[in-house]
């Protein structure tokens, strides 16, 4: 359990002295929400659906826990770059303990960075529909980040190096992030794309955080709650396992 | 103590460690001396559960590395070739983390991290991030901290490289204690054959994966009929000299320096 505790908080240390990097992460999300939540505010509304600005800010706060859980995981590959990695797999603790307490390390940051970009909705004007709805959301923030800190351990487990970083970038943390529907409904949508956007895990933390936070006049949920929590939980799961499986594995 | 028989380990086509074959005894100081690229970091990860060999098999304290993993981990102790430190923590901070995964109890840890980090003469700078260390006091930070716990085995890799003769002097003048004082078997790998001659009771010789001289440092140099282990070392491996194929591992932290202007 010890080892748990010392390497989340190793995590939590981290990011609390990287502050220009705390600063730096909070400026993409912000422009998302400033820039295309009142850019764009004037066609969603003609089109009939109401506040982008209110449907939008949920996206960018599940869009800045995606980013920093999975980028956790990946923080493996600069840990077997800098060699910490090697100090934490020699030592008399089975592979599990060290996952678990990265993947919950990591999470946590995602947690804070997600309630900090919360913090900068709710002061450019998001309104949720009632107080309850911020404790919910932040259960939905928890499963996100669980998730994707554990897909970026699974992933960081299996590459070598960070050569294949942009890879992963361009191919799969911007896909998901894009189909999660966290700037468009998912509603109303062609065959394909709603194809598409149900296979991206991401999609029911956000139609999960927009159900609980918006009010239903204003947003009509693709899934329903219940859904977003069950998928939630099961793919987590199943992302958990396969990246001990995956840590379990490492070879230097 | 340690008992390795017909290690083999292949890259692909490569073969780093061929059919090597020894025993280290228990309260033993061992030198494992070869040229770059010998195999003796490759054979330093098999024996630390790092890699798995290709074939052979190890004990280390009667244990299998490979299915009795942690029981083998408690075992021994590292001090890697390369750095293996947090930079974003504290010189205290790395102490501690390497305390708590050994199960060095709380009192004890505060105790002999105090101890070491005096010893080594860094416990001014314990509050400061080790990234701003400079190479050497990074050096002897990873000595501290595989002298923590106390290990039955301790493999130090390359553990002088980048000191100066006063750390190296300090590093020796512990090894010795602990292994004296405390029984602990020594497994390490120089390229200063000085320091092996003194220090060793007894050194195997490595040279492209394979075993080539083992016995005490008065063995060799009586096999060869040389006067020192550093001539022995040269005719028993030839004066050629080897490059080590560098990996992309090694080309990223080249990348990552220069990103860093070089502090890390």
């Amino acid at each position: 359990m010890s080892a748990i505790y010392i390497l989340w908080l190793r995590e939590l240390k981290r990011y609390t002295r990287s502050r220009a990097q705390i600063v730096a992460s909070l400026g993409q999300p912000m422009l998302y929400l400033l820039v295309l939540g009142f850019g764009l505010g004037n066609v969603f509304q003609r089109a009939g659906y109401g506040s982008y600005f209110q449907f939008i800010a949920p996206g960018v706060i599940g869009m800045s826990v995606l980013f920093s859980s999975i980028f956790s995981g990946l923080g493996l590959l600069w840990d077997r770059q800098f060699g910490f990695l090697k100090e934490t797999l020699v030592a008399p603790v089975p592979r599990i303990q060290i996952m678990i307490g990265r993947t919950l390390g990591g999470s946590t940051v995602a947690i804070i960075q997600g309630l900090l970009v919360m913090a900068v909705c709710l002061i450019a004007g998001f309104r949720p529909a009632h107080l309850i709805a911020v404790p919910e959301a932040l259960g939905f923030m928890v499963l996100i980040a669980l998730l994707f800190a554990a897909l970026g351990v699974a992933i960081g487990s299996s590459l070598q190096d960070m050569q294949g970083f942009q890879l992963i970038m361009n191919f799969l943390v911007m896909p998901i992030y894009f189909l999660s529907g966290a700037m468009f409904p998912l509603t109303n949508q062609g065959k394909v794309l709603t194809f598409v956007t149900a296979l991206d895990p991401l999609s029911y933390g956000i139609d999960g955080m927009r159900t609980v936070l918006l009010t239903r006049a204003a947003f009509q949920p693709a899934f329903g709650s219940f859904t977003d929590l069950s998928v939630l939980v099961v793919v987590g799961m199943v992302l958990l396992v396969f990246g001990a499986w995956r840590f379990s594995k490492i070879e230097i | 103590m340690i008992r390795v028989r017909n290690l083999k380990k292949t890259f692909g086509q490569f073969t780093a460690v061929n059919d090597v074959s020894f025993d280290v005894e228990e309260g033993e100081i061992f030198a494992f001396l070869g040229p770059n690229g010998a195999g003796k970091t490759t054979t330093i990860k098999m024996l630390t559960t790092l890699l798995k060999p290709t074939g052979g098999s190890i004990e280390l304290d009667g244990l299998d590395p490979l299915k009795q993993q942690n029981e083998a981990r408690k075992r021994f102790g590292i001090v890697f070739q390369d750095p293996s430190l947090d930079g974003d923590l504290t010189a205290w901070e790395n102490m501690e983390i390497h305390g708590v995964l050994y199960h060095v109890p709380h009192k004890v840890r505060r105790q002999r991290t105090e101890e070491l980090l005096k010893l080594f003469e860094l416990w001014e700078r314990r509050k400061e991030q080790v990234k701003k260390f400079s190479g050497g006091m990074k050096r002897r930070l990873e000595i501290a901290r595989g002298f923590l716990h106390t290990p039955r085995i301790l493999f130090l890799d390359e553990p002088t490289l980048g000191l100066d003769p006063q750390s190296r002097n300090q590093l020796w003048t512990h090894v010795k204690k602990v292994n004296e004082a405390e029984k602990v078997t020594v497994f390490l790998t120089t390229h200063y054959m000085d320091e092996a001659d003194r220090v060793a009771h007894r050194v195997g010789v490595i040279d492209h994966g394979k075993l080539v001289a083992q016995g005490t440092p008065r063995e060799i140099k009586d096999q060869t009929a040389t006067e020192s282990l550093e001539e022995a070392f040269l005719k028993l491996t030839g004066s050629t000299i080897r490059d080590e194929s560098a990996n992309s591992a090694d080309a990223m932290r080249q990348f990552a320096k220069m990103w860093s202007g070089g502090r890390r």
